[in-house]
């Protein structure tokens, strides 16, 4: 009777140690290669975000090499969509938000309700890249106004044809965002002016579904953020919009409209007062253009993390 | 006359023989399809991600390069998040079991409440994630922290462990129980003493089985909205975590085809997990098994 006993006590002290080892230890196993030169002092605090998956690329380069200058603040963030974000910085879950899209006015609304004041950071910008398959030599460059024809919906399926003349009679298939995503809201708004989109559409908001469905369909259409062109350039061909060619110069310099686009971050003003979340937003800002040109996206025009830095140095804290 | 029609007993022969290989082949084929299915996801996954998978990769935080990510704040948080739910998991699916088959009267509110438990075991993982991101994130205030999302597990497989703890204690024979009762002993020291020892493997292999469907669920922490983005380790039950699915999740996701196999890569440590606590499932079912 004593080997059940035997068990469950070894089953505890098991559970026990495991707690104990993980608090204990805190790693120094960050790799990281620059490290920034105003680090003497090390803060100390939690913060957290989530939202867009587009900005999740560059949110995640700065946490990273935040995480080697202060190693005692802890920053979380989810990727959940920028709806999603936008909706749990609403509950006040959460420190900041990041968007690949302006926010909305009902969201606004809630925020005010809710009393809670925030501040808009713009830290990259991104062109909404429209991608069609390798194999596809009819679609090299493409009008709004044909976009706008071929992404709304007119109740019935589409063919090529029906676009222009001489396109393949083939029914054209659609891959978007989803629509709790920025990129979604994004199109949906401004090049499609808030039509309905085609409602055959395959939405996700996994943006690798999006890619492998355009790469598998040759008449396929769909439409993402540049990173993620940029990352799948052998397998995709990206479409001329209006005769300019999504690169990163025509970004920059904003001729690909209009599908050339800010990302933001919002923040909690009560958190920016914070010397922690004032922190990481400085580095923030001070890093976004380096590290969005480092994971595919653009920096945002001169004058534009200076105007942020003047918006952030209002919270600065004692 | 004839007694012994021939061809008519050849003729059903040959049908019932037809009919027994028909069988034999179709069942041996199901096993072997389903084994093919379990080799080549092995395979595809050990091709793809070994190359990732190194003693670094258990040590380092996840990056935006391939080759940098790592799985030790998602491996380090799940194990946290287990050492949370073995004991409260474990100690209320056991206590509704003893309730359930040792307390509770036979009549129609306990079968009532037996035809809840049973059907709760198949609500789908992410209703749970619902109930746990209202309950213990928003209004409890728990945040995302290793708690709520430990809680939330622990009422996903709450059900599991008290139906199996239930089938455990109920084949403890009721000769056990009245030998006890025989030398006067009381219904707790009965329990205690004769009860829960013979039928202590059963609970354990349930537990077991139901903590790892807890280390392998995604869903309901995508629901609480877990972190990805991360780079520090819990240091206590309300700080935010990452846990191993999230992170592979996460990577399966990114545009880079590298992260495919990181992603790879995430899941053999996550298999090897599950496949290590299943066999110390099994091996106790070996060790402590008793037959009567």
């Amino acid at each position: 009777m004593k080997k059940w006993q035997y068990v469950m006590v070894t089953s505890m002290a098991t559970s026990a140690l495991l707690l104990g080892a993980c608090g204990g230890e805190q790693s120094n196993n960050n790799s990281s290669s620059e490290t920034s030169s105003n680090a003497a002092e090390q803060l100390q605090g939690s913060i957290s975000g989530d939202g867009s998956s587009t900005v999740a690329p560059i949110v995640e380069g700065i946490v990273e090499e935040y995480a080697a200058t202060q190693r005692n603040v802890q920053v979380a963030v989810g990727v959940s969509g920028t709806g999603g974000g936008f909706e749990k910085f609403i509950n006040g879950e959460i420190d900041f938000s990041n968007a690949s899209r302006p926010i909305k006015d009902e969201e606004a609304a809630k925020l005010k309700e809710k009393g809670i004041d925030y501040t808009q950071f713009e830290i990259a910008y991104d062109g909404i890249s429209i991608v069609v398959h390798k194999d596809n030599d009819w679609l090299q460059d493409v009008t709004t106004k044909e976009l706008e024809e071929i992404w709304v919906d007119n109740g019935q399926k589409k063919k090529w044809s029906d676009i222009r003349k001489g396109w393949p009679d083939e029914y054209i298939k659609f891959y978007s965002p989803g629509t709790d995503s920025g990129t979604y809201d994004y199109f949906v708004n401004d090049v499609l002016e808030e039509q309905q989109l085609d409602k055959s559409a395959t939405l996700s908001e996994d943006d690798n579904v999006l890619v492998k469905g355009v790469e598998a369909d040759k008449y396929a259409i769909g439409y993402f953020g540049f990173a993620y062109y940029e990352a799948n350039k052998e397998r995709l061909k990206a479409v001329k919009v209006n005769g300019v060619e999504p690169t990163h110069d025509t970004i920059q310099s904003g001729d690909y409209t209009p599908l050339s686009r800010p990302l933001y971050m919002y923040a909690n003003n009560e958190s920016l007062k914070e010397p922690a979340m004032y922190d990481f937003m400085q580095y923030t800002l001070e890093h976004a253009g380096d590290l969005a040109e480092s994971v595919g996206y653009v920096r945002s025009p001169e004058g534009v993390y200076e105007e942020d830095m003047k918006k952030l140095e209002a919270f600065k804290p004692e | 006359m004839t007694y012994i029609h021939e061809k008519a007993i050849a003729l059903q022969t040959k049908k019932r023989r037809f009919r027994n290989t028909f069988f034999q082949v179709l069942f041996t084929s199901a096993t072997i399809l389903s084994l093919i299915i379990l080799v080549v996801l092995l395979y595809r996954m050990v091709t793809q991600g070994s190359g990732y998978l190194s003693l670094d990769f258990l040590q380092q935080f996840s990056s935006r390069f391939p080759e940098k990510a790592g799985v030790y704040a998602g491996l380090i948080g799940s194990i946290a998040m287990l050492a949370i739910v073995a004991p409260v998991a474990v100690s209320f699916g056991v206590g509704a079991a003893i309730y359930l088959e040792e307390y509770a009267k036979k009549n129609r509110v306990t079968s009532f409440i037996q035809m809840n438990i049973s059907n709760l075991a198949g609500v789908p993982s992410i209703v749970f994630g619902l109930l746990g991101l209202t309950i213990f994130v928003r209004m409890l205030g728990m945040g995302k922290s290793v708690l709520a999302a430990a809680l939330t597990m622990s009422l996903l497989i709450l059900p599991v462990i008290i139906v199996a703890a239930q089938e455990a204690i109920r084949s403890v024979p009721t000769s056990l129980r009245e030998a006890s009762y025989g030398m006067g002993a009381t219904k707790w020291q009965t329990i205690y003493k004769v009860v829960l020892p013979a039928a202590l493997p059963g609970i354990l292999t349930g537990s077991i089985l139901g903590l790892s469907r807890a280390i392998g669920e995604t869903a309901p922490l995508v629901v609480i909205g877990i972190p990805v983005i991360i780079q520090f380790l819990p240091d206590g039950i309300f700080s935010e975590f990452t846990a191993l699915p999230m992170l592979i999740f996460d990577w399966a996701k990114r545009p880079q085809e590298e992260f495919q196999y990181v992603a790879a890569a995430g899941i053999l440590v996550l298999m090897t997990l599950l496949i290590l606590m299943n066999s110390i499932a099994v091996w106790i079912r070996h060790k402590f098994q008793h037959r009567y």
